[in-house]
């Protein structure tokens, strides 16, 4: 699989994402508490965190799906939502949360989508997308009838078909078995390093995040309880994997800053 | 607060872009064209139920013609109305259902993460719904033809056009409404997109003047663009004249109505950003 090289973001003067003291309040409930990092360009930083840690919740304000309660995002130094379309056309995210339409075909949807962010030549885009991701095989079959792993494909397509500088992935690769989800992984890594592009994404699959972070920002009850590379986090916590950092932590077995 | 970077190498948009956005709203509107012509079902749906309706009241009337000197004076009254009247029932129903299919899909949080604004979603919308109604409504009209001799542009004549384009905009106000309602209230609220409009309906004198309802009625009627457009359908009709007044109050009216549609869905769209509702949709 291929993606071609396109943007480079070499030019960069500020941090792909920029949070301070962000929060979010469903009126007595804190979902995110306070919440300051930043990412720098061409990082993958992984958002760690048990059900209801404030990962979506988190991903879903600097997307500008969900208004803060507090504090400021800025993408590519500028401020949200003031900026907003111009980010929003430099970015694109996936969510299980989210589905395209499933009546309509691959080539349709891609279509669509390349609409939607002023693709020029849409054509050449889809197909090129269409190699890169495997998607020729099921190009003219409806949405709704592909397989789990040739959804996530096609999803993965539609969140590259704006060549992003900086991806939002919830739960990349939720519900797929270990091979595609391995190929999915692939296939992100491979676009991140040539185009440089950032990626934020929240998972709760511990080899994932260990294989795909340079960072890993651990929420717990909406705050950020700690950061670091996987190989700091283990040895912070003597622990040989990340999952069982991430049990220390959901179970609040150590004290964390 | 942080000062504004120099430079960012997030591509400058120079301004609004109008040929950007007409492409957006091409694609949102060619998504519903993929979704309609894919599925023969839906198509059908289009033209059948104002096929029903006109041929239903094209023979009332038939039968009302020998039994009725008003209606003998003017037989065209009920066929222009059930047309007319469809024409706002489609016209909100063509919004409302373009807003709850992308519901349905769970589609909206794609659309809003693109550089897509809301105001270019409406009206991309207003589009699908313009396309819808001249196709239901158009298909209707058609077969009026050939089987009650009936054309109604020849027997409204110019004045079928505003009150094709009021009717038309108060179903699309009307329809801004409920995708408010359907924002906040997810689709829990489907049936509003359904039946509303059959609360105006008896208020709108569709088949009969306004002066028919109670006293108390009548002021509210009055306040609805609908009751204007079928007194002067009336007057087209009956007087074969063109009354100016109910004219005006109906552009008045509908210029409040579009406002406060546009006002309310702009506050819940708001709410809908604030309680994280664009992610998750649902019932």
């Amino acid at each position: 699989m291929r993606i071609e090289p396109g943007l480079e973001p070499n030019r960069l003067i500020e941090p792909a994402i920029n949070v301070f003291e962000l929060s979010k309040s469903y009126g007595e409930t804190v979902a995110v508490d306070r919440l300051s990092f930043s990412v720098a360009p061409g990082q993958t930083v992984a958002l760690l965190g048990a059900n209801g840690a404030g990962k979506t919740t988190t991903i879903a304000m600097l997307l500008g799906l969900l208004s803060p309660s507090e504090g400021s995002i800025r993408l590519f130094g500028l401020e949200m939502p003031k900026h907003r379309y111009r980010v929003l056309s430099a970015m694109n995210f996936s969510s299980p949360y989210v589905d395209m339409p499933m009546r309509l075909t691959v080539r349709q949807n891609l279509r669509i989508y390349a609409g939607l962010y002023g693709i020029e030549r849409p054509h050449e885009r889809i197909a090129q997308l269409a190699r890169d991701l495997d998607l020729e095989s099921f190009f003219d079959r409806a949405t709704g009838r592909l397989s789990a792993g040739q959804k996530t494909r096609v999803m993965l397509a539609k969140a590259l078909i704006n060549e992003p500088l900086l991806l939002l992935l919830d739960e990349p690769t939720a519900s797929l078995d270990p091979d595609t989800a391995d190929q999915l992984r692939t296939m992100l890594l491979d676009y991140q390093r040539r185009k440089g592009a950032t990626v934020f994404l929240a998972s709760h699959n511990m080899g994932e995040v260990e294989r795909m972070a340079d960072r890993v920002l651990v929420l717990n009850r909406g705050r950020l309880v700690d950061e670091g590379t996987p190989e700091e986090l283990m040895t912070r916590y003597q622990r040989l994997n990340l999952e069982e950092v991430f049990l220390d932590i959901a179970r609040e077995r150590r004290h964390v800053r | 607060m942080f000062a504004e970077p120099e430079q960012s190498f997030v591509p400058a948009e120079l301004g609004f872009d109008p040929r950007r956005s007409v492409r957006r709203m091409l694609a949102v509107m060619q998504r519903h064209l993929f979704l309609l012509t894919g599925s023969w079902p839906r198509l059908f749906e289009l033209v059948y139920w104002p096929t029903v309706q006109m041929i239903l009241w094209g023979f009332i009337t038939r039968f009302l013609v020998t039994e009725s000197s008003f209606v003998a004076q003017s037989a065209g009254i009920f066929l222009s109305a059930v047309l007319l009247w469809d024409t706002l029932f489609r016209g909100q129903l063509g919004f409302s259902l373009a807003f709850l299919e992308e519901l349905y899909a769970r589609h909206l949080g794609h659309l809003f993460v693109s550089p897509l604004r809301p105001w270019e979603l409406v009206v991309a919308v207003f589009g699908i719904s313009l396309v819808r109604v001249l196709v239901g409504i158009g298909g209707a009209m058609l077969l009026a033809v050939p089987i009650f001799h009936f054309w109604l542009p020849g027997v409204l004549g110019w004045a079928l056009l505003p009150f094709f384009a009021m009717l038309l905009m108060f179903g699309w106000s009307i329809g801004l409404i409920i995708a408010g309602c359907l924002l906040r209230l997810g689709l829990g609220a489907e049936s509003l997109a359904w039946g509303i409009v059959f609360l105006l309906q008896p208020l709108s004198g569709v088949y009969y003047p306004v002066k028919t309802l109670p006293g108390f009625l009548q002021p509210i009627a009055w306040c609805l663009p609908s009751a204007h457009v079928f007194e002067g359908m009336r007057a087209v009709l009956v007087e074969n004249s063109f009354d100016l007044t109910h004219f005006f109050l109906g552009l008045l009216t509908l210029a409040v109505w579009m406002a406060v549609a546009a006002f309310f869905f702009i506050l819940c769209f708001r709410h809908a950003l604030r309680e994280g509702l664009l992610l998750r949709q649902g019932e």
